[in-house]
């Protein structure tokens, strides 16, 4: 993974002197909060309901061992003993004293860590594929290209206060694993046919009040041209993007607004001052960023088929996980593992200061010392020697990380919601965890196969709701929690948004309501048919009907 | 009288800025004046014929574009900032200098705050009239934020992967 140099150190440690400063200066009341108030969020410090939550930046999801330690001992002396994986691949801790921030920021820059530009209306963290690198469709490995555009996006001047938030996320890979048409800026590397890389780009994605999947505004974009293209597009959306309305100022209302053609007509206009400039990318930094992504030493190994599968027989348990849990891996005789954060009876993406310290170790001792954070909210040791696995399940049992349902039901992706979030109209975290009580039956929850439920406590859409293939949105109906459901969602190639099923719920009915809408699609299907192809196929009518039938 | 940063220090204020509102009726032939743009806008042989020095400010939905080939005629141009969360004329700032190559002072005026200084001056601000409520010798500070930066902007013409030993 990338390492600071001199350079980058200098610039976070900075970056902890001026806080601690602004910090300071708030507290001594020189700094109204109104004033403090976008200085804290552009360190990721928000005012909660209970405490301040403090989002930690993990540049595009990557973690060194050294990393995760550190998360574990600030997890221990400066919050509950518990850390939280964001749907942005970031870690937030939820009861930070104020005062102490500073202090956690001094720390996180000794292992190469920060929290800049976690929120507020700038460039947020950069996103990928948590398969990065190593999955067997990869075409182009993105985690050089996410690291060139966060040093570049990493204290821009001119986009320090834009009209709104800016999420960036790159794929590389066949399928699409990093949900780019749902970001403000989504960017597919590629190959041409004459075999230069480059990327297609896509603009004004997003979720949120107003979900729209992005507008691809150029077909190939040569790879020197990326930062000279991005700033194009951001000072596009500095100058022009509605700022009389938080809730029309995403760059999705403005491409909308102009139709995509012209806003790519402004936004080419404003590139052709800037191609070839200063910004055009040389060989030799790309060189010098991507050595930090070189492969590990691998083993020459062979895949160990046969072995798993004698193991599968005698080990339903092991079967189970594996068919889950395990995916392949571009290197013969390595696999892809993902921990499991979705435990039933813990918040999704929650992990304990021990866990930490557990996956740290695991990390070293089976996966070169790296993890990955998915924004589905699990974590991933991306490198395991397929002859490892059955030791390293065992391991994974013991650390409560081998719930073997990555990609079911149960696999929430879920907001922290109104247990924690000032934002949220509703509480997410109990729903689902209703949810996974109902469908606490492994058989019935393989049978069910993969579906994404997604559950977001307010219309911000922070577990992604829109794109879930059920879509569970808390909502206040005159001061009570109440929850809309939506069906049909995607967040990959070709994604789709939700539609709305009808009149929402209340919590306590909402394990029931699920349960009928899965009996439909058992019911409906085809053989080996995935949840959403029969919603395609059939359309939302079957599923309102018994949803909303008068008997029930 | 207002002290402003300029350059890095902080100087007395003798430009008088007009209201957005303003007309000729009355106008020193003498004073250095900043007029709003819808001054200039209507009354431009008038303002070059004055003695006084002569600036335009522009409001933060203002486009620099509607003066790009009357830069001449500015010795200030002073940008509007309605809240320091609105960064629009942080590309103004930019276009001024890159795109524009005006080489008079360009000001910052408005909710002027000491943390945004930094980037005001790398985007190509050189003077900030700041909020009058504080205290300009405390801003100063801002500009030793931080010693390395990552991009190209005014400040600076080469972005960082250009420079790194």
């Amino acid at each position: 993974m990338y390492v600071y140099d001199e350079y980058d150190q200098r610039i976070v440690e900075d970056r902890v002197k001026q806080f601690r400063d602004q910090t300071r200066r708030y507290l001594a009341g020189e700094l109204s909060g109104e004033e403090y108030r976008p200085l804290r969020l552009q360190n990721g410090l928000y005012i909660q309901r209970y405490a301040p939550m403090l989002r930690i930046a993990v540049p595009y999801g990557l973690l060194s061992s050294r990393q995760v330690r550190k998360l574990a001992q600030i997890a221990r002396d400066y919050d509950k003993g518990y850390a939280h994986i964001s749907t942005r691949q970031n870690v937030q801790f939820n009861w930070p004293a104020l005062e102490d921030v500073p202090e956690i920021l001094a720390e996180l820059a000794t292992v190469q860590m920060h929290a800049i530009q976690t929120s507020g209306n700038c460039i947020r963290n950069t996103t990928t594929d948590q398969f990065a690198g190593v999955a067997r469709d990869e075409r182009v490995d993105p985690r050089p290209w996410c690291e060139i555009i966060r040093q570049w996006s990493t204290f821009h001047p001119e986009f320090a206060h834009l009209p709104r938030k800016f999420k960036i996320a790159v794929n590389g890979s066949a399928q699409d694993r990093a949900a780019i048409e749902v970001h403000d800026i989504g960017l597919e590397a590629l190959h041409n046919e004459a075999g230069e890389l480059g990327f297609r780009v896509s603009v004004g994605g997003g979720l949120g009040r107003t979900p729209i999947v992005g507008s691809f505004i150029n077909e190939f974009l040569p790879w020197r041209h990326l930062l000279s293209y991005l700033e194009a597009i951001l000072r596009v959306y500095n100058r022009y993007g509605r700022r009389d309305n938080k809730y029309k100022a995403r760059i999705k209302i403005l491409v909308k607004a102009l139709t995509p053609e012209v806003f790519a007509e402004r936004v080419h206009a404003e590139w052709a001052h800037l191609e070839d400039g200063p910004l055009t990318l040389t060989d030799a930094e790309v060189q010098r960023v991507s050595q930090h992504f070189i492969d590990p030493a691998y083993k020459a190994l062979d895949d160990q088929d046969d072995a798993l599968a004698h193991l599968d027989a005698e080990h339903p348990g092991f079967a189970r996980w594996r068919s889950r849990n395990v995916v392949a891996h571009k290197k013969p005789g390595y696999a892809a593992v993902t921990l499991s954060l979705k435990p039933t009876g813990a918040a999704p993406g929650d992990i304990t200061d021990k866990q930490l310290d557990a996956l740290a170790d695991l990390a070293d001792r089976y996966s070169f010392g790296e993890v990955r954070n998915s924004h589905e909210q699990n974590i991933i040791l991306a490198d395991v020697e397929q002859a490892q696995l059955f030791t390293l399940w065992g391991e994974l049992r013991e650390a409560g990380f081998a719930t073997p349902n990555v990609g079911l039901l149960t696999d929430v992706i879920c907001c922290p919601g109104g247990d924690f979030c000032s934002l949220a109209n509703a509480k997410s975290i109990p729903v689902a965890e209703a949810i996974q009580r109902r469908f606490d039956d492994l058989d019935y929850l393989f049978d069910i196969g993969d579906l994404d439920l997604n559950i977001s406590g307010c219309m911000n859409a922070c577990g992604h709701h829109h794109v879930g293939h059920i879509g569970i949105l808390g909502v206040d109906k005159k001061g009570q929690e109440f929850y809309q459901v939506s069906l049909g969602g995607d967040a990959g190639r070709e994604a789709s948004l939700a539609q709305i099923l009808g009149p929402s719920f209340a919590q306590d009915e909402m394990a029931d309501v699920i349960d009928r809408i899965i009996k439909v699609y058992v019911e409906n299907r085809t053989e080996d048919e995935r949840f959403l192809d029969t919603f395609r196929r059939v359309g939302i009518d079957p599923f309102k009907e018994r949803v909303y039938a008068a008997n029930h | 009288m207002q002290r402003i940063i300029k350059d890095g220090r902080i100087i007395d204020e003798t430009w008088h800025t007009l209201a957005k509102d303003a007309t000729l009726e009355g106008m020193s032939n003498c004073d250095d004046l900043i007029v709003p743009l819808a001054l200039w806008r209507d009354h431009a042989h008038a303002l070059k014929a004055r003695d006084g020095g002569l600036g335009v400010w522009l409001d933060a939905d203002e486009e620099i574009e509607e003066i790009a080939d009357q830069l001449e005629h500015f010795q200030v141009i002073a940008l509007n900032f309605p809240a320091f969360t609105d960064g629009r004329h942080s590309s103004t700032a930019y276009l001024l200098r890159q795109r524009y190559g005006y080489q008079g002072e360009v000001r910052a005026i408005g909710d002027v705050l000491r943390d945004q200084l930094f980037a005001l001056r790398r985007c190509g601000f050189d003077a900030f009239a700041l909020r009058e409520d504080r205290d300009p010798e405390d801003a100063l500070k801002a500009f030793d934020d931080f010693a390395e930066v990552y991009q190209a902007s005014s400040d600076q013409p080469l972005p960082l992967f250009r420079r790194r030993a």
